[in-house]
């Protein structure tokens, strides 16, 4: 028996994480002329927020048992990433790749990453991170527990698993709020409320190994033309701004420290960046 | 579930490769596992390798094999302040067959030996920091890797450099004393291939290897080198740390010193310092050995202290890739014998003799000790550079015998004639 809500048999907990491969965001930037981000020989990572939630998966698989796996959709270059999170600790990886997913927006990236979650099957728990930190938009994991049919807690720091209930904590601006539901169930896992642990050798070895990383495409997935890559993605971006930043004046006050401070004092309240 | 290997080698320099390469080939699972994010990273050394042991293991290894330029041309030179006296010996004959050597990057050259490894079956892991041998009841059964992570092994081999904290955790040395250390540093200056060939008159891919002694190391016990590579010059010091401490200098004010010296200077002109590294090096040759073997433990290369400093060469390289050659073969000598007991990885030692690593160890065991005689650091390069003055300058004021011209000189070094001899016939003997 597959599908939703199949836990009776399986000791443990079965926990997918899904997971995107992001260029580094401290080296990336914008081109001013094309508008778009100058992803070419920026070198990738796991979208951190999901670090947090493959981390959080970790640690409940200490806890309860069971496996964490791990879940993909892209190009086959994003094995890099699923075999980091395997050196990290995950039990397995899936990854959805095919040229028709190409272009897809937030809405068949959830629709695809659902249908591969139901292919997995027997699953008590979905992980995803908060959002990415190329995009941005926090849709895909409240989208795929859309989808799976099945109650979602959105934006959490702490999460724990008993007696087939999950019990998430999120912070508020007035404090903490903790909810709870039963599983399965999707959360989505505040960015760096965890440390991610560092790759072990064992999980470096078992990637090495091979054979970890099971690749679907669309087909195997049964999905429907119509409904993925770009074709099944409503959103335009209408328009990309970049913004100038004005040039520093530069100007270096050689004097001796009282004397420089005092000058650099006097600039700064005659150009009104400080007051009186 | 824990992994498991026949075989684990720390360390993915010259010597944990060369040991990988080997058990491997022999039909052992082997995995060799790096500290650094890719292989000669973490390390440092001069810029030679002796080519003579990678024939051995890899018959076509010049094919593709990362070499900057093949040596034809030593130099060795004594410094003052502003002099320089020197020797070089120029021959095509340096450049060919088994005695031949070549300038290397280390990143370039060690990551083309993992490659090799891997190649022929190693499992090649980098960025992982090996903490501990795994010993249960008093036999290895493998590694402990931080965090709470390990990975089961009959045979670790030990190839972690000059640093090495495996082999004190074996309990095979004690801690390094600073005597037993000197201190390394390394300057990368760029340069123009065909600038390169000029000034030291080489031909196209020919290369220079020069020592330095006395001001190069400001009188301090140690020395000067200069490597040429294709498109840099490497420039460094080896010094003893003890002398440091005590004439309180850094070593990088040295280093700053040696490359300002003018027939330093004349040779790396318009150059830009493109890196600076520094590392330990060991110093006393046979006499700081640790014990090579244990119960399912090998130690190879610098971590085994095979290196040899005689004063006019700088070897380490090749006995590091010979000695880990060697580990292979003690390997395979102990399964065949019933398992990896330190009785039976006593061919290790063997396997070393065969390679003359121990005998050539063991020939220069005095050169250390008599290198730290410290006048020849700072009394006979000033005197050698005094008296070429005296012979070579012509004034009009009438000139003496050399020899009184020698003892004049040492008389002003305060040296007495018993002294200076007595110092020839040791150099002559650790030689």
């Amino acid at each position: 028996m597959t599908g939703p809500g199949a836990t009776a048999a399986r000791v443990g907990l079965r926990t997918i994480v899904c997971i995107k491969q992001v260029p580094k965001a401290q080296e990336l930037s914008v081109d001013p002329v094309t508008k778009t981000l100058k992803r070419v020989g920026v070198p990738s990572e796991i979208n951190p927020p999901d670090q947090n939630a493959l981390e959080a998966a970790l640690r409940l698989r200490e806890v309860h048992g069971g496996e964490v796996l791990v879940l993909s959709m892209g190009p086959t270059s994003f094995d890099e990433s699923l075999e980091r999170a395997i050196a990290m600790g995950a039990d397995r990886a899936y990854l959805v790749s095919d040229r028709a997913l190409g272009g897809s927006d937030t809405v068949p990236t959830a629709n695809t990453l659902s249908a591969a979650i139901h292919k997995i099957g027997d699953f008590d728990l979905v992980l995803c991170g908060e959002e990415t930190t190329d995009s941005s938009t926090g849709h895909v994991g409240p989208g795929i527990a859309g989808h799976l049919g099945i109650p979602q807690i959105t934006y959490c720091s702490e999460i724990e698993v008993a007696d087939g209930r999950v019990r998430g904590t999120r912070m508020i601006e007035d404090g903490a709020e903790t909810w709870e539901c039963a599983l399965p169930a999707l959360v989505t896992i505040d960015f760096g409320c965890n440390r991610p642990r560092a790759p072990t050798l064992t999980g470096k070895i078992r990637v090495k190994r091979g054979g970890l990383v099971t690749h679907w495409s669309a087909a195997d997935l049964g999905l429907e033309p119509s409904r993925i890559g770009l074709r099944g993605s409503p959103t335009i971006v209408a328009k990309v701004e970049t913004v100038q930043l004005p040039d520093r004046k530069g100007r270096i006050f050689h004097e001796e420290p009282a004397v420089a401070v005092a000058l650099l004092l006097d600039a700064l309240r005659n150009d009104g960046v400080v007051r009186a | 579930m824990v992994e498991r290997f026949d075989a684990i080698v720390v360390g993915a320099g010259p010597a944990g490769s060369a040991a990988a390469l080997t058990l491997a080939r022999k039909g052992f699972s082997t995995l060799l596992v790096e500290r650094g994010r890719a292989p000669g990273v973490k390390n440092m050394f001069g810029g030679r390798v002796y080519a003579w042991p990678l024939a051995e293991v890899l018959p076509d290894w010049a094919r593709d094999c990362p070499r900057e330029r093949v040596v034809t041309k030593e130099g060795i030179a004594f410094l003052t302040e502003d002099a320089s006296l020197g020797l070089t010996f120029d021959s095509p004959r340096l450049g060919e067959g088994r005695g031949a050597s070549f300038t290397a990057i280390r990143a370039k050259f060690d990551a083309w030996l993992a490659k090799k490894a891997e190649d022929a079956g190693a499992m090649f892991i980098t960025g992982i920091r090996v903490d501990d041998l795994w010993r249960e009841s008093g036999r290895v059964r493998g590694v402990h890797v931080e965090p709470g992570d390990r990975v089961a092994a009959d045979l670790v081999v030990i190839a972690e450099g000059a640093t090495s904290s495996l082999v004190r955790k074996a309990g095979l040395k004690a801690d390094v004393e600073p005597r037993e250390v000197s201190v390394g540093v390394k300057e990368t200056i760029e340069l123009s291939a065909e600038t390169i060939e000029e000034r030291f008159s080489l031909g196209t891919g020919e290369g220079a290897a020069y020592v330095y002694a006395g001001h190069a190391s400001l009188g301090l016990r140690g020395g000067g080198f200069l490597y040429t590579n294709q498109t840099s010059v490497s420039l460094g010091l080896v010094v003893s740390s003890e002398d440091l401490a005590t004439r309180k200098v850094e070593v990088h004010e040295v280093q700053t010193k040696f490359r300002m010296h003018p027939s330093i200077q004349r040779l790396l002109k318009g150059g830009k310092i493109v890196e600076y590294s520094a590392h330990l090096v060991p110093e006393l040759g046979a006499n700081m050995l640790p014990r090579l073997m244990a119960d399912g433990v090998l130690v190879v290369g610098d971590a085994a202290g095979f290196l040899i400093n005689n004063g006019y060469t700088f070897r380490g390289v090749d006995l590091a890739i010979a000695s880990g050659v060697a580990a292979g073969e003690a390997a395979e000598a102990a399964r065949a014998a019933g398992g990896m007991s330190g009785a039976n990885l006593r061919a290790y030692e063997a396997a070393l003799r065969r390679r003359n690593v121990l005998t050539d160890l063991e020939t220069f065991r005095k050169a250390p000790l008599y290198l730290k005689n410290p006048r020849l650091f700072d009394v006979y390069p000033r005197l050698l550079i005094e008296l070429a003055q005296r012979v070579y300058e012509v004034d009009g004021s009438g000139k003496g015998r050399i020899l009184d011209a020698v003892l004049g000189e040492s008389k002003v070094e305060g040296l007495s004639k018993l002294t200076m001899l007595r110092d020839l016939l040791r150099g002559a003997r650790s030689m």
